[in-house]
């Protein structure tokens, strides 16, 4: 052992703090190796993708949704939209509050069954998140590099999957900007109880 | 003579009024010992201890929560994993000040139902102050408020943590993940380390946590979210035993809004290292010299 590691061992002992443990095995979990198989990462799958709002509601008052091929695939089965709705009023229902986009800046105009990128190219509907990456591409960055949208299961993928958010799930496509909430789970902290000689200023 | 002897009378008196005081003078003594087994009175430093009777501690440890709120809870020593050094981020830009967090961290660890306890407070801020003394943390309308920003303040597990070095029995300590820990079984609740947080991040349990066993989380470790006893300190330990397992805190999967990144600072590829090599971050209090582990940063 040199003086300096010596003087180290010594100066640690007298100042009483920072000891190590009786049993030097206890102090670290299980190693995990670098070269374990990566786990996956999977985007969540937005159920609202690829299905239009109608103007008829179920029993809780949701609007029933219709997937884009009903009307506009190959074989249209216009039978659902007997009158009195008109096929053209179908889409009405639809509040359109994102900058100055209108329906064909993303939704193909021949094809409405795909969406279209700027200079475009048709992309499918499942791969919206290109579409949004266009003129968001500073969020995309930040998500793809796991710092915008929620995710849920494991920071380290050698031990197991994440799951992520989709854009649209936070994101309503037609009217994007993220709705207010109430807050829930309101501190009771005893310092926080309004008296009338202390009477509550907020406190932090 | 049969009467007894005014000496002996004095005698007896004396001795009865005696034993009355001394009952009476150790009642704080008993009624405090009614609740610690001779097991736990002797019962060494967490540092202390071998893996058998570590083991036997977690077995105690179980079979009283067992006994006393009626749930079947699994204990565990979970330690740091070899090469994990561990470090949060928190985006003020969008955070919303929704208080999910709070929510999730009072379920997952175990927090007294009736305070609605939790390891994260939100202040509600005026935007382009940083003063905290001005934050609000009882606000009670739709979020986020104009004008207003967020910030969600937990324990920043300093690397030079003022609370660390105020304890005077060591029962609490910086850990080799970067996480301070207490051992609540050593605490001896004097609330030093309290007084010494600048971040407001410790908690004292005042009376002892009160959860109906259905809502009481099974998945339990020594050192975090095992349900702490009367008296003692309690913090933030980032889910040590969720994320020394590869998971990520309960806080983080709550949020809504993605504000939250967690993760492993020695790793050059991790999320956690890119928001502090690419974002403008900051650190609160950075002039006292704590040295946290948890930053803010904002978008723009």
């Amino acid at each position: 052992m040199t003086r300096l590691t010596a003087t180290a061992a010594l100066l640690a002992m007298l100042s009483g703090c920072d000891h190590g443990f009786r049993d030097p095995s206890r102090e670290f979990g299980p190693e995990v190796s670098d070269d374990a198989p990566m786990h996956r990462v999977e985007i969540h799958h937005p159920t609202t993708l690829g299905v239009a709002d109608t103007p008829v509601t179920d029993a809780a008052g949701r609007p029933i949704g219709v997937a884009c091929e009903t009307c506009h695939g190959p074989t249209p089965d216009l039978s659902w939209a007997a009158s009195p709705e008109r096929p053209e009023s179908f889409h009405e229902a639809v509040d359109l509050r994102h900058g100055t986009l209108n329906c064909n800046t993303c939704h193909d105009s021949e094809d409405r069954t795909q969406l279209h990128l700027a200079d475009g190219a048709l992309l499918d509907i499942e791969d919206a998140m290109t579409l949004c990456a266009q003129c968001h591409g500073v969020q995309f960055r930040d998500y793809r590099r796991g710092s915008h949208g929620g995710m849920n299961g494991y920071w380290d993928l050698r031990r197991g999957p994440r799951d992520r958010n989709h854009c649209v799930d936070c994101h309503a496509p037609h009217t994007p900007a993220y709705e207010p909430v109430l807050p829930v789970h309101p501190p009771r902290d005893r310092y926080l109880e309004t008296t009338e000689a202390h009477p509550a200023e907020g406190g932090h | 003579m049969d009467d007894p002897s005014r000496r002996t009378l004095m005698k007896a008196g004396g001795a009865t009024l005696g034993a009355a005081a001394f009952a009476r003078a150790m009642a704080p003594i008993t009624e405090w010992a009614a609740d610690l087994s001779v097991d736990e009175f002797l019962q060494r430093h967490y540092k202390e201890l071998t893996r058998d009777e570590m083991d036997a501690v977690l077995r105690r440890i179980e079979a009283k929560t067992k006994e006393e709120y009626g749930a079947d809870v699994h204990v565990e020593d979970v330690r740091p994993t070899p090469g994990v050094q561990f470090a949060y981020a928190l985006n003020l830009s969008v955070c919303i000040g929704c208080r999910r967090c709070a929510k999730a961290c009072h379920e997952e660890n175990n927090h007294d139902r009736a305070t609605n306890n939790s390891y994260i407070r939100v202040l509600e801020m005026s935007n382009g102050s940083l003063n905290l003394e001005h934050g609000t943390v009882t606000y009670d309308h739709e979020v986020p408020a104009p004008g207003k920003f967020y910030m969600p303040v937990q324990c920043h597990q300093c690397d030079n943590a003022p609370c660390v070095k105020v304890c005077p029995v060591e029962a609490t300590w910086k850990e080799s993940d970067g996480i301070v820990v207490v051992d609540y079984d050593w605490c001896i609740g004097c609330r030093y380390c309290e007084a010494a947080c600048p971040y407001h991040a410790r908690r004292f349990n005042w009376t002892k946590p009160e959860i109906p066993a259905e809502e009481i989380n099974p998945e339990q470790a020594y050192l975090s979210n095992r349900i702490r006893p009367q008296g003692v300190m309690e913090k933030c330990t980032f889910c040590l035993h969720r994320t020394r397992k590869g998971r990520l805190p309960a806080c983080l999967e709550a949020c809504p809004t993605g504000a939250r990144v967690f993760g492993n600072l020695a790793d050059p590829d991790s999320e956690i290292r890119w928001v502090l090599e690419n974002k403008r971050v900051f650190v609160l209090k950075e002039d006292l010299g704590t040295q946290p582990r948890f930053f803010y940063f904002f978008d723009q």
